[in-house]
């Protein structure tokens, strides 16, 4: 092995580094929040709805679950620039990131409302709670907690994939890795600081998941369990 | 629509199913290792088997590819085609993902079956190989089949930094020179679609089956 | 005095097979009723419709002042005046014994925080299960989940309350604390309808015998019945128990 490294040109240029960092957990946490918003409501219309907004939804799932991410973006933002719709880049790469992922939350939310007893809702019917009601106190929110760690993976692959807007000219972290690596030509060097970047990064959204977990299901701070 | 990108776009897919075939194999079989890896008896191996998962989740796909393609040549081997590139950043991902995959298969299969094939005086390996794995296998197939969807998808990032002439790749230089995107682009995904779909309804199709025969 | 609940010639049907085939009965303000029967026999599916859970094919059900054989009944108001306990107890298990009572009056009858928080104190005083506030229903025996399940069903203060076989999934040491409960709400005079494999505990308890089988009311009376039987199938039905 006769490579020398050097990693000195890609760590002085830490402050595009930190940019890189910063977009990529806005996109993420962003996304993150609308991601499981529409995803809980994709997943009760899945479930509850009349029939053919179910149809729908299916549909939308499938599509999405069975093409790329990237795909997805670059029909997204190329199209409808063609179209004359200039998205702000920003915003554009955080809407194919929703759609994409919210899609994978559905599924995710639904397999959760499924193993919710019917006795449950039963039981909230008989005590008087309107339906909305049911659905938010005795449906969703015990789906979510069910299927909790199941969300936090696919909200670290979210975050991982992320990177891919970069594609689409975002300057994200692996936007700014391309960046560094046209100025330096230390390619390898930039990937590995890149990459243990995302690894913190991937750790970190973890541990977000799991401090607003504490938060919201105290059932599973006080019993350390996800049932 | 002109037939020459269309062709062009078949010639993508094929590409795309290359590089997942490849990915298959030797994700596959680094993949195995990984999940047996995950409950040797041996703690250093279990502490390296998942270090290996723990770093292979936290880093995306396109970094890997990335390594596989400023890797080699590191390495003293000489510079590697996109393809090999590809199937190395591929395989490191998806063994990862698979062996995890693989190793709830394997200790799914229930502990009794452990016991009873220790009582039976069958060697680490026999009891591997003759009574764990058969019985693995058969709750592996549909998530392991469902892997597949997400390869082939996956696959599609090997257009970016290697510069690998897949299915996404060609649909990008097509709409470059049409400026055609929701044509190309709709193409593209809807072959994407048609190699996915019958997939992912299989692996359901599976898994719904060995649910029955389980019951 | 109109009756709490009265059913008139009740007919009920699932699929082709109809499990009510006329049934009639009543329940005054105070008594204490109790469906016995082999399985089967409808008795559960007639509970059931009194809290509107299955709807009627034909014939009168009035619960409460409720017409549930017209179209149109407004569930919410039929549920406040019904409380059901369930056999599987159903308690909400994300939620602490406290929050499953406060639940109902805090987003049915709009109680504030502290006045639902007195409430459900009280309710589980009741019960026995003060002392359980902060707990979850994993965290407590059967016994107890299917008395904080009644405690929640009291929170609403209902007029009538259904009990589903409340005793038939627990263990036969567990069955007498939740069996106590309720007669010590018959004696505070609450209006209460059972389905219960416990022949004893009905005789003790129960003002109105009302046996099914086949889906009608085979013989209905006071508790002796369950003592001097007149009819040789619900004779038979009490040897076997």
């Amino acid at each position: 092995m006769t490579y020398t490294f050097d990693f000195w040109p890609v760590l002085e240029r830490w402050p595009l580094l930190l940019k890189g960092t910063l977009v990529t957990l806005e996109l993420t946490l962003i996304t993150t929040a609308l991601g499981i918003l529409l995803g809980s409501v994709g997943a009760v219309l899945r479930t509850g709805g009349p029939r053919p907004v179910r149809a729908f939804v299916a549909v939308y799932v499938e599509v999405i679950r069975n093409t790329p991410l990237l795909i997805q973006a670059y029909f997204l933002i190329f199209g409808l620039a063609s179209a004359g719709l200039r998205l702000p880049i920003l915003f554009g790469a955080a809407l194919a990131l929703t759609i994409n992922v919210a899609a994978y939350t559905t599924e995710i939310v639904r397999a959760g409302i499924e193993s919710i007893h019917r006795g449950q809702t039963e039981a909230a019917e008989c005590l008087g709670l309107s339906r909305l009601q049911v659905y938010l106190h005795v449906i969703i929110r015990p789906a979510l907690e069910r299927v909790y760690p199941s969300l936090a993976s696919q909200y670290v692959l979210l975050m991982l994939f992320s990177s891919i807007v970069s594609a689409v000219g975002v300057d994200e972290l692996f936007g700014m890795a391309n960046r560094i690596q046209s100025d330096t030509f230390r390619n390898f060097e930039v990937f590995v600081v890149v990459g243990a970047i995302y690894l913190v990064l991937s750790v970190v959204v973890r541990f977000g998941f799991w401090l607003v977990g504490q938060a919201l299901f105290p059932r599973r701070r006080k019993l350390g369990t996800a049932l | 629509m002109n037939p020459v990108f269309v062709l062009s776009l078949f010639d993508g897919l094929l590409n795309t199913v290359i590089l997942s075939l490849l990915t298959y194999l030797f994700g596959g079989l680094v993949g195995l290792a990984v999940a047996l890896g995950r409950i040797s008896p041996s703690k250093p191996v279990r502490l390296v088997a998942s270090t290996y998962i723990q770093i292979i989740q936290g880093i995306p796909l396109l970094v890997l590819m990335g390594f596989g393609f400023f890797g080699p040549s590191i390495l003293g081997f000489g510079n590697v085609s996109a393809l090999a590139a590809a199937t190395i950043a591929m395989s490191i991902y998806s063994s990862a993902y698979l062996g995890e995959i693989w190793r709830g298969c394997l200790q799914a299969v229930a502990k009794p079956q452990w016991e009873a094939a220790e009582c039976l005086g069958l060697s680490r390996v026999q009891r591997m190989t003759r009574i764990i794995i058969p019985q693995a296998v058969r709750i592996a197939i549909p998530p392991t089949v469902g892997f597949m969807v997400q390869i082939i998808k996956n696959t599609s990032v090997a257009s970016l930094v290697v510069g690998y002439g897949e299915l996404t790749y060609n649909a990008k230089i097509i709409n470059n020179a049409t400026f055609q995107p929701f044509v190309y682009f709709g193409l593209a995904g809807i072959l994407y679609f048609l190699v996915c779909y019958p997939l992912s309804e299989l692996s359901r199709m599976m898994e719904r089956r060995l649910n029955v025969a389980s019951r | 005095m109109s009756p709490v609940v009265e059913l008139e010639d009740v007919r009920k049907s699932f699929g082709s097979l109809e499990v009510l085939k006329g049934v009639s009965f009543s329940v005054e303000r105070g008594q204490v009723a109790a469906l016995i029967g082999q399985s089967g026999s409808g008795k559960s599916t007639a509970l059931r419709c009194m809290d509107r859970l299955e709807t009627i094919q034909g014939g009168r059900l009035t619960v409460c002042g409720h017409a549930l054989h017209e179209p149109g009944v407004k569930l919410s108001d039929l549920r406040r005046d019904v409380g059901i306990v369930f056999q599987g107890y159903n308690l909400f298990p994300h939620l602490t014994v406290a929050q499953n009572v406060m639940l109902a009056p805090r987003l049915v009858r709009k109680m504030s925080k502290a006045q639902a928080k007195d409430r459900a104190e009280q309710v589980l005083a009741r019960v026995g299960l003060a002392e359980k506030l902060g707990a979850y229903p994993e965290q407590l025996s059967g016994g107890q989940q299917q008395r904080v399940a009644i405690a929640r069903g009291l929170a609403m203060e209902p007029k009538l309350m259904l009990f589903d076989e409340v005793t038939s999934a627990l263990d036969p040491q567990l069955t007498g604390e939740v069996l106590r409960v309720i007669e010590q709400l018959a004696s505070e005079g609450m209006t209460m309808v059972l389905v219960t494999h416990e022949m004893e505990f009905a005789r003790r308890v129960a003002d109105r015998i009302v046996y099914m089988h086949l889906g009608k009311v085979h013989e209905s009376g006071g508790p002796e019945i369950l003592t001097r039987p007149a009819t040789p199938e619900l004779a038979r039905f009490l040897e076997a128990a």
